[in-house]
């Protein structure tokens, strides 16, 4: 059976920094042809690219807001057509937080983060899935959150996203397990990125390994996950949190 | 854009062959629960003949479908 990247390509959303774009290196660095979406980080995602390219790997940068229902089909035509083959490997990245308390938390900071955190990733996933289906091959991976397993005071909205993806990725798992299609959560704790960049410091005694993750350990999980080496692994959540939901 | 009733049913018969049962066994009277075509099938024969002959077709629709035969003629009145 030849490796996946060889018949398709991969999609990484929220790529032009922190976890997605130590994920769309990696990736590349495993031999898939990546495209790195963007919303506004044009800058941010042309480094990576140029990363990618220098290092002999293939990258495609990628606008486009993940809330936005048309994104997915412009996405996906954008990358069948610069690399004529179809996506076999999606990593649903992008996110965002708005944090409040739920009691003063406004139907805005809610609706923002469930539908970028949640519903976007839904229908990307939908569309990567037709595609998938007829290859008989494929891998998703949600990039969920520890706050989806723990509770985090003032990120509701976050959390139920969160842990939203996770149920939507178990679903959706077993409906397309018998066509060698996988989908898989990863669940990152307290990553060094500019997301939590403003998290207070006093968080990190919570952390059983006392210290932040990389984004790079968490890319190394993706990389697996796409991986043909873990066709049996699906409907999982991989805790990559220092122990933090353990 | 006119098809016939044999074209949709060679289409039908290599598709769903191609998610399993034998060929033999896929004739119009067989039923999908007998071919042991589940539903997610259906949504992938949808999208071959959404391709093929332009015509959509819905959740609802497949879920009247009990037969080869039922979708067959679905197709050729959907198409015609």
């Amino acid at each position: 059976m030849p490796e996946l990247h060889e018949g398709g390509c991969a999609l990484v959303t929220g790529a032009s920094r922190g976890i997605g774009a130590a994920t769309a290196r990696a990736l590349a660095a495993d031999g898939w042809a990546v495209g790195v979406n963007y919303r506004s980080d044009a800058d941010g995602a042309a480094g990576v690219v140029d990363e990618i390219a220098s290092g002999g790997g293939q990258a495609l940068a990628l606008v486009g807001d993940v809330a936005d229902p048309a994104t997915p089909d412009a996405l996906f035509e954008a990358l069948e057509s610069q690399f004529g083959r179809p996506v076999l490997a999606l990593v649903n990245n992008a996110g965002i937080s708005i944090d409040d308390l739920t009691p003063t938390m406004s139907d805005d900071a809610w609706n923002a983060v469930i539908e970028t955190d949640l519903s976007a990733a839904f229908r990307l996933m939908r569309r990567a899935l037709r595609p998938m289906m007829r290859a008989r091959a494929g891998r998703i991976v949600n990039i969920s959150s520890v706050v989806g397993l723990r509770a985090n005071p003032g990120q509701a909205n976050y959390a139920a996203a969160k842990a939203g993806l996770i149920a939507l990725t178990k679903t959706t798992a077993v409906e397309v397990a018998r066509r060698g299609i996988t989908i898989n959560a990863v669940a990152p704790g307290w990553i060094d990125t500019d997301m939590t960049a403003d998290v207070s410091s006093d968080l990190l005694a919570q952390v059983p390994a006392r210290r932040a993750g990389t984004p790079e350990e968490v890319a190394a999980c993706v990389s697996f996950l796409a991986s043909s080496q873990a066709a049996y692994v699906t409907g999982a959540v991989l805790s990559v949190d220092g122990g933090l939901a353990a | 854009m006119s098809v016939t009733t044999e074209q949709v049913e060679g289409r039908v018969v290599e598709t769903l062959a191609s998610f399993g049962p034998d060929a033999s066994q896929i004739t119009r009277s067989a039923t999908f629960e007998e071919l042991d075509i589940d539903s997610l099938d259906l949504v992938e024969l949808a999208q071959v003949v959404e391709e093929e002959y332009g015509v959509v077709l819905k959740g609802e629709d497949m879920k009247e479908l009990k037969t080869v035969g039922d979708a067959v003629d679905l197709i050729v009145e959907r198409a015609g």
